[in-house]
């Protein structure tokens, strides 16, 4: 491998790891909080990707369908968790079928609304050009998404250590039980909660689209993806989420290179040994069943 | 007469198929400190559980300064003026020692706060900065108290706060734990320990198999030998 097509795969790793970043750590947020994984984030994510197209071809603007999704699917979010998940609270074999089951019905509504063929979603303007970087050509619009991956990573981390509803998430995600016993209401909380991760979904929906188009079975890729970012980096912690993000990204797309079709075996190759050697993911904690 | 801080009456509660609380009736006055005792697995901290909102009672009432709260969620509970020592301390380990105070604040007038739970425990004030998981267990323990305080509550459960504490800081607990009686705060306190609740409550309940066997005074209780050989294995 050439360095030029070494260091433009690297920053493809880093691209879709912080791609992988937006997309898991809703479903990390909405694991440690709520102890459900919930089985519909892949579907939340591919709607988040068709409620763009749609915004996009109504209003032409890539930054308004990028406020829009996530609006869209925290709403969404919004009504799931009290109507449906909250009454199988810790009943985790019933939330595993319910939330199977509420991708189904998203993804069949998708295939009804938008149809069952290929789309794509252009670059946004400004961003679908493609800059010289180390003696090769490099889409713009890939150094964005890394550029936003960090950003929201930082944004995230200091509303989790800074504020006071980080204070809540933090506290949730070690005993939500006994926050209820100080008072805080913890069926809003969670109502809350699902609807950020829903929301987070549906955000790398839109950043993803212009690179990967929109298709029937984009919702298991993404859900299959962010299972394994955060067992690698540790379930429900916002730094277990950007060290799973940042190590399959990388190994994912190096994997693709050199291998081809056996890239998936090389991140379940690393999975298996994360599970072997640290099996509550990289910067997990061991949670104490009460 | 006042209503009673608690009152507690019939309860019956389950753990799946198990029936594990068979008609609790439990009253503190205001102002009045009761310890309720029995060996493990006699229900005492299921009782605090469904008194909580943790666990909800299939039969039975609970009340909480005159107001029914059977079956409330927890937060109910917690804003009718309940706080909880929880077994276990369960203490928010990621959280600094000054936010698992501010995280449970519920300014009052004249209240506790994070002053004041200094003041009550000074060797917290030192570790302000650090985080729940790096306090002994007794500094925990102290900090489940102080965190139970900054609610301001009009009742204090408090579940073995003396578990896994050497017994010189169960003495210091004991202590505070009379002193906060002296400020007129009513306590229920679930203990294994014997020397502590005889030393905390005014009264004494003796539990066994999810129902109280024995009520009274810590006079009466030492007076009562067979209770203390049964229910008690001492």
């Amino acid at each position: 491998m050439s360095p030029e097509l070494l260091f433009q795969q690297a920053l493809n790793g880093l691209s879709f790891g912080a791609l992988l970043f937006i997309l898991a750590a809703g479903l990390s947020l909405v694991f440690g909080m709520m102890d459900v994984v919930n089985l519909a984030h892949g579907a939340f994510y591919m709607l988040g990707a068709y409620v763009a197209l749609t915004v996009v071809q109504f209003t032409g603007s890539f930054w308004l369908a990028l406020a829009a999704a996530p609006v869209a699917l925290g709403a969404l979010g919004l009504a799931i968790e009290p109507l449906l998940l909250r009454h199988l609270r810790g009943r985790h074999l019933d939330q595993v079928l319910l939330t199977i089951g509420v991708s189904l019905v998203i993804v069949d509504q998708i295939g009804l609304i938008w149809g069952r063929e290929v789309r794509s979603l252009p670059f946004p303007p400004g961003l679908d050009g493609t800059v010289v970087l180390i003696g090769g050509v490099y889409p713009v619009y890939r150094l964005f998404v890394i550029a936003f991956g960090v950003a929201l990573a930082a944004v995230i981390a200091v509303i989790y250590r800074r504020t006071k509803l980080g204070m809540l998430i933090r506290a949730g995600v070690e005993d939500a039980e006994m926050l209820g016993a100080l008072g805080v209401n913890t069926d809003r909380l969670f109502a809350l909660t699902f609807a950020v991760g829903a929301a987070l979904a549906g955000l790398a929906g839109v950043i993803a689209a212009p690179v990967f188009g929109l298709q029937p079975g984009m919702d298991v890729d993404a859900l299959l993806y962010s299972l394994v970012v955060v067992v690698v980096g540790g379930l429900g912690t916002l730094g277990g989420a950007v060290a799973g993000s940042v190590l399959v990204g990388p190994v994912d797309t190096f994997g693709k290179v050199l291998f081809q079709e056996f890239a998936l075996a090389v991140i379940f190759a690393i999975v298996a040994l994360v599970l072997l050697f640290k099996p509550t993911g990289l910067l997990g904690r061991i949670r104490i069943a009460r | 007469m006042s209503a009673p801080a608690l009152e507690v009456q019939d309860l019956h509660a389950y753990y799946g198929e198990s029936h594990v609380l068979q008609g609790v009736d439990l009253v503190v006055r205001p102002g009045e400190a009761v310890a309720l005792i029995g060996r493990n697995g006699a229900g005492k901290t299921t009782t605090i559980s469904a008194i909580a909102g943790f666990l909800r009672p299939r039969q039975g009432t609970v009340r909480i300064n005159g107001r029914n709260l059977t079956g409330a969620p927890a937060h109910w509970v917690a804003r009718a003026g309940v706080a909880l020592v929880p077994q276990g301390r369960r203490i928010f380990g990621d959280l600094s020692v000054r936010e698992n105070l501010a995280i449970a604040g519920r300014p009052a007038a004249n209240g506790w706060d994070e002053a004041r739970v200094v003041e009550l425990f000074p060797s917290l004030g030192r570790r302000l900065g650090l985080r729940g998981d790096q306090l002994s267990g007794g500094e925990q323990q102290m900090l489940a108290v102080g965190r139970a305080l900054m609610r301001n509550p009009s009742l204090l459960l408090l579940d073995e706060p003396s578990e896994g504490l050497a017994p010189m800081l169960v003495e210091e607990v004991g202590e505070t734990l009379v002193r906060l009686r002296a400020t007129g705060l009513p306590l229920l306190l679930v203990e294994q320990n014997l020397g502590l609740a005889t030393r905390v409550g005014q009264r004494v309940h003796v539990m066994n198999k999810g129902t109280i066997v024995f009520t009274g005074t810590p006079v009466e209780l030492a007076a009562a030998r067979d209770v203390e050989a049964r229910y008690l294995g001492v």
